[in-house]
């Protein structure tokens, strides 16, 4: 069995990512322990709510050197969702001005309505258009409609970093990934079959 | 591009399907667990659950009914009814709502939505407004399922609540509410326009042409509606089909 800890950190749907990942076959563990970050096979660092105090509360935790260790030295795969993802940044702007966990590079900014009747925040389906091919989209066709409700968003500062685009206020960054880690600004564990699809490719990564 | 949502709304008196005329005249229309497989299985853009007795009753949401019924959703799901608290929001998203609606409290606990949405974003605050025409033809705002009048009018109301941190307004008129004749699309026209969050239409669909109005006149973001789809053959894939070959961006 697949062991994949979801990170509570306090900061939202857990229940969601854990049951999606149940229905992925996988054995999900919701924990805020260093112990059993270290026993995990796959890491989802889940999220809803504002960057400042995500990583506030990570840090208080302690959890934010586990998390680097489990990473950076013993290459488990790893998946940030929505906050989640933001946070994988160098810095955000949400709440403050916030050191994210700086694994990939790039800051998180809010949207800037790009015409008249452009709503923040970005709430709905919206299509997810592969910049490069990667495993986590394994037989899955670029172009399809994932769920986004955020209103900050992650801006590169490689653009090899970039896995998928979304056009909303111009095109945004809605999927990053270097070597292990991952993120995505949707919600797979919301997008029905498609998004299921996208968890289950994680957990054969 | 981002696509309007076709959304099914349920509402719920302990564990039964329930839909009324103009918040009145509930019925039975079903079982809840029963309505969400199916909307499961046809893939539907999103959920509204709104338990229509936990304010009137003074109590908190049901959260054990919410975390069982979660754990069928693999799609967006928004949760109301009887919200007072910061707590209670975080509850809910905790069991699985990805947003929370505040409907009556919105009025009486002066700092509950500004707290929330920062706290857990302003994305998943929903604000809903219910909102009835007097007798001189102006809108007003209810609560309590529509039985208090506020003395509030939906934009400035709706601009206020979007200062607070709202990140979303599901718009209901009670006027239109159950009777299937269509949507308030001047009503909602005016409130999409007065704020730069997503508005959700509610109350009065009957047909596809319908939705199809309040999107383009009344400038919605998304249409809710329920006894088209408790009582009538007409399905929320059917009514994005007819919208997308009127022009309108849909998710299929």
């Amino acid at each position: 069995m697949k062991k994949v800890a979801i990170i509570d950190y306090g900061m939202g749907n857990l229940d969601s990512v854990a049951r999606a990942i149940e229905e992925c076959r996988g054995e999900p563990v919701i924990t805020s322990k260093a112990e059993d970050l270290k026993l995990a096979n796959y890491i989802i660092l889940p999220g809803v709510g504002a960057f400042g105090d995500g990583m506030r509360n990570i840090r208080e935790l302690g959890l934010e050197r586990t998390i680097k260790e489990e990473v950076l030295q013993n290459d488990i795969p790893f998946l940030g969702i929505c906050l989640g993802m933001q946070l994988l940044a160098s810095r955000g702007y949400e709440d403050g001005d916030t050191t994210g966990l700086d694994l990939i590079s790039g800051e998180v900014i809010r949207f800037e309505p790009d015409g008249p009747g452009v709503k923040v925040p970005h709430i709905g389906w919206n299509e997810v258009v592969f910049e490069r091919p990667h495993l986590l989209f394994r037989d899955m066709p670029s172009g399809k409609d994932f769920y986004f409700a955020h209103s900050y968003h992650f801006v590169c500062k490689n653009r090899e970093d970039i896995l998928s685009l979304t056009p909303y206020c111009g095109n945004f960054v809605s999927a990053v990934n270097r070597k292990n880690v991952s993120g995505v600004q949707f919600h797979p564990e919301k997008s029905l079959q498609l998004g299921l699809k996208l968890l289950g490719n994680f957990l054969s990564l | 591009m981002i696509k309007i949502r076709v959304i099914p709304t349920l509402l719920y008196k302990d564990f039964t399907l329930v839909k009324g005329v103009q918040f009145d005249s509930w019925r039975r229309v079903g079982s809840l667990l029963q309505a969400i497989k199916v909307y499961r299985l046809r893939e539907v853009d999103e959920l509204i659950f709104l338990d229509i007795s936990a304010t009137q009753e003074g109590r908190s949401p049901d959260f054990g009914l919410v975390d069982d019924f979660a754990d069928e959703c693999f799609m967006p799901l928004t949760v109301g009814g009887g919200v007072r608290r910061v707590e209670d929001v975080k509850t809910l998203l905790r069991c699985g709502a990805d947003k929370v609606a505040i409907n009556s409290a919105a009025f009486e606990e002066a700092d509950l939505i500004r707290e929330a949405a920062r706290r857990f974003g302003s994305q998943c605050i929903v604000v809903s407004i219910d909102v009835k025409r007097s007798t001189n033809g102006k809108h007003e705002v209810f609560t309590h399922s529509g039985t208090k009048l506020t003395g509030k009018e939906p934009c400035p109301f709706a601009k206020e609540v979007e200062k607070q941190g709202a990140g979303e307004i599901l718009l209901t008129s009670i006027d239109r509410d159950g009777t299937m004749e269509g949507y308030d699309s001047e009503l909602t026209q005016s409130v999409a326009d007065a704020v730069s969050i997503p508005v959700i239409a509610s109350g009065g669909a009957g047909s596809y042409d319908h939705m199809l109005e309040v999107l383009v006149k009344g400038k919605a973001s998304a249409v809710a509606a329920a006894s088209i789809y408790h009582f009538t053959q007409m399905t929320p894939l059917e009514a994005k089909h007819f919208l997308r070959e009127k022009g309108i961006q849909v998710r299929i």
